[in-house]
């Protein structure tokens, strides 16, 4: 008898938490999505929550006047987004950072309207491709002067 | 010295695999000498990998720029001592930085047990060789830290020695990050002692209760450890990375939770079987899924399988990984079918009434929330295996699961050690809890009327109330029995009696930090942001509070480009209550910028204050928010970190 109360409250208990599992699934859930996929079906992202992942596109980001807009590139295709969201943007975004946006997708004027931004550090950290001398060499130095700071 | 590091790591292999293979052959042909043989060669594994992370550091001190490692995440500008800490900075250092912390626990571990049984020796012995070699493998052949700097030139790969180097992330450049990997990883990795005694009891069939009290004490320390890690980390991400919060339920930060969840359901059901003989089967599962949750959370850290912004590291270690876990599955299932009528034969529950099963039903909920966490962690990759779509589950999914889980685990502290052994009857229940509970609802209704209208904080404001209630009575009831008799006045009474029953009071103060972090994070319910564009003199208003900033100024070092906010802080009435100085720092080598935030902070509440963005006309953009209650988070886990160390106090004594 007690073996079968022990166990019904377990099952009570595990199931009041698969419950709540359940609701907050339903109302959490964000699609991921490359930009291909978003551009090739924009009806179908209609009030759907969404999370794109790409590079920023270098020289794309325009801070004023607010909001701030920039384009997400991915394999060639671009997607314009705008920042609608209030956190203060990661210290990691900038020009050429590999970004993930989530939002939802305004299929009429086709721009992302991203909630929030993520961002991973851009240019030398995660450098892609072989890493060649060019990349160690000052831009703006003529060849055979010495660049010392202190001689 | 790159060489000598390498070779180190090669000895270290031969040593850890001949170790392994002296303690397997040792246990199964039950000969001693081999077993002590085994021990040696894996203090001299041990040694090897000492070594090797000793020329790691050495090699980054000197800034040798021509092993890829050290370019990689050092550079010249570096502090002395973040340089050290650039050990564990990347992939490679840190994965031998784990291997290292492995080794010290196991030589403890050996040692303490090398007088005793051979063969739990030789079983224990054989585990940590295991992990030691897997990880020297790692280290070898995947993630290698003293592999060396290649350039591709017209003539194909060449060897090249860069100037400089990148620099070691701006955002771990933080003394909380000098000592909360350490921590999280002497947490993840303690894990390990008490899987090996589980798996030596398991082979040589000694499942007593000798086994549990050893297993008990390491697990506290990894727990500890973990828990104290996780905190570092909370605190390190409130006041780095400038998003006014602390926990994001990143998968990085999933992976460090569940162990947690998974070691405290032990430390909770293994008093069960100390005590009664009881759930022995289960505690053994819980054991095996703390060090499996362990490496489980070190893989997703290190694989970049779950897509995380602070996981740094990504490569095509996962296999490694995976099939490291599927083999320590196996042997555990395995060894569990083996002796499974064995561990089931323990005197089953005899009331839902009573101490055991309010452990059983806390064991029960804790592993739901870890089961929560690590299937909301992993659902892109379920989904995408099973449907093809890529679907995350975010912050709102874990929140929705584990408030209401939170909830009732704060109940079951405040109620639980009221229930007695075997039975309680309903009538002393109430005679214990009718007070506080009633007082707690009272707590409710009075800040309901204050107009508190979040039902979820009201609820753990009121709980918080009612546990915080009973552990008092605890302490003063102790305590003035042990008047009654010596006549000593409250204080002492009270440190004398807590002292002679640590394990119990201890537990106590730990539920008190836990109280506490409860009542922290239900604050964040109240969480008020605004953002405002201020030139010098201008002023912005949140809450109670009126920012005015002064300047704006610009200076460099050598590290980084440094913008500072000065801002003057003031309450309503005008009186000045704080000057703040938020930044904003550009580093060089990385050409990455950082936020420094600024906060005011009090027992009530934090002003936390981020330079978001200067705009070319000399304008701040202040991101603002005002955080209710967060620094009883930080109280909280700094009561339960010394609540675990009085408890531990009488296990050191005893030992």
């Amino acid at each position: 008898m007690n073996r079968f109360k022990i166990a019904f409250c377990s099952i009570v208990l595990v199931a009041a938490c698969f419950w709540l599992a359940v609701q907050g699934y339903g109302r959490a859930k964000t699609y991921y999505r490359t930009v291909q996929e978003l551009l090739a079906d924009p009806a179908g992202q209609q009030g759907k929550s969404l999370r794109v992942g790409g590079d920023v596109q270098q020289g794309s980001v325009q801070k004023s006047p607010e909001p701030l807009r920039f384009a997400l590139t991915q394999d060639g295709k671009t997607l314009p987004v705008v920042y609608v969201g209030t956190e203060p943007l990661p210290d990691t975004f900038s020009d050429r950072a590999q970004a993930v946006v989530d939002g939802t997708y305004d299929a009429e004027k086709g721009v992302f309207l991203a909630e929030k931004i993520q961002a991973k550090c851009a240019s030398k950290y995660e450098s892609k491709g072989p890493r060649t001398l060019s990349s160690f060499q000052p831009p703006h130095q003529p060849e055979g002067q010495p660049s010392d700071r202190h001689g | 010295m790159a060489d000598f590091g390498y070779l180190s790591l090669t000895l270290a292999l031969g040593f850890s695999f001949f170790a392994l293979a002296s303690f397997l052959i040792g246990y199964f042909s039950k000969r001693e000498e081999l077993v002590v043989s085994g021990v040696r060669s894996f203090y001299c594994a041990g040694g090897w990998i000492l070594a090797a992370a000793l020329a790691v550091v050495c090699l980054l001190s000197r800034n040798d720029f021509n092993l890829a490692y050290v370019w990689g995440y050092s550079n010249r500008a570096l502090p002395w001592y973040f340089k050290v800490t650039a050990l564990w900075g990347g992939q490679a250092g840190s994965l031998l930085w784990w291997n290292l912390i492995l080794c010290v626990y196991a030589g403890f571990a050996l040692w303490q047990s090398y007088k005793k049984d051979r063969w739990v020796l030789a079983c224990i012995g054989a585990v940590f060789s295991a992990c030691v070699l897997f990880f020297t493998l790692l280290h070898l052949f995947v993630a290698d830290p003293f592999a060396q700097f290649h350039i591709v030139t017209p003539a194909g790969e060449q060897l090249f020695t860069p100037p400089d180097g990148k620099g070691l992330n701006p955002i771990l450049q933080h003394p909380a990050m000098v000592i909360h990997p350490p921590m999280l990883y002497m947490g993840y990795i303690g894990f390990v002692v008490p899987f090996a005694f589980a798996i030596a009891a398991m082979a040589t069939g000694q499942l007593g209760n000798r086994w549990i009290k050893t297993v008990r004490r390491w697990t506290l320390t990894a727990w500890l450890f973990l828990g104290t890690g996780i905190m570092l980390g909370a605190r390190w991400a409130y006041v780095e990375l400038g998003w006014g919060g602390y926990w994001a339920w990143d998968p990085v930060e999933n992976a460090s939770l569940m162990p947690w969840l998974c070691g405290t359901a032990f430390l909770h059901s293994v008093m069960v079987q100390e005590r009664q003989g009881m759930l022995k089967a289960w505690n053994m599962v819980l054991v095996i899924c703390c060090f499996l949750l362990s490496i489980f959370g070190t893989f997703l850290t290190r694989s970049g399988v779950v897509s995380s912004v602070h996981a740094f590291a990504q490569s095509n270690i996962g296999a490694y990984f995976v099939t490291f876990l599927l083999l320590l599955l196996a042997v555990s299932v395995a060894l569990l079918t083996l002796r499974w009528k064995e561990l089931r034969s323990s005197p089953p529950l005899q009331s839902v009434v009573s101490r055991e099963s309010s452990f059983l039903f806390n064991n029960l909920i804790l592993l739901c929330a870890c089961f929560a966490v690590l299937w909301g962690t992993l659902f892109p990759v379920l989904s995408e295996a099973f449907t093809g779509e890529k679907i995350v589950v975010g912050a709102p999914f874990f929140n929705k699961v584990n408030i209401p889980i939170a909830l009732v685990m704060l109940l079951l502290t405040g109620a639980g050690p009221y229930f007695a052994w075997k039975k309680t009857s309903a009538g002393t229940l109430k005679k214990n809890l009718l007070g506080p509970a009633v007082l707690g609802v009272f707590v409710i209704v009075a800040l309901a009327l204050l107009r508190v209208r979040d039902v979820y904080a009201l609820i753990c404001f009121g709980l918080a109330y009612f546990v915080i209630h009973t552990i008092a009575r605890e302490f003063f009831k102790g305590a003035r029995a042990r008047q009654a008799a010596t006549k000593e006045n409250l204080l002492k009474a009270m440190w004398r009696m807590s002292r002679r029953n640590k394990r119990r009071y201890g537990g106590f103060i730990v539920h008190l930090g836990m109280v506490l972090i409860f009542v922290g994070i239900a604050g964040n319910a109240f969480q008020k942001e605004g953002r405002a564009e201020l030139g010098a003199g201008e002023s912005a208003v949140i809450g109670a509070y009126t920012l005015q900033l002064e300047k704006l100024k610009e200076t460099e070092n050598s590290n980084f480009l440094l913008q500072e906010a000065f801002v003057k802080v003031s309450d309503a009435s005008g009186k000045p209550l704080a000057r703040l100085k938020p930044e904003k720092r550009f580093y060089k080598s990385s050409e990455q910028p950082t936020s420094e935030v600024a906060l005011r902070s009090t027992l009530k509440e934090d002003l936390y204050v981020v330079l978001a963005d200067s705009k070319p006309d000399g304008k701040a953009l202040l991101q603002m928010y005002i955080n209710p209650l967060v620094n009883w988070v930080w109280i909280g886990g700094i009561v339960l970190i010394l609540g675990t160390l009085f408890a531990m106090g009488s296990e050191i004594g005893k030992s």
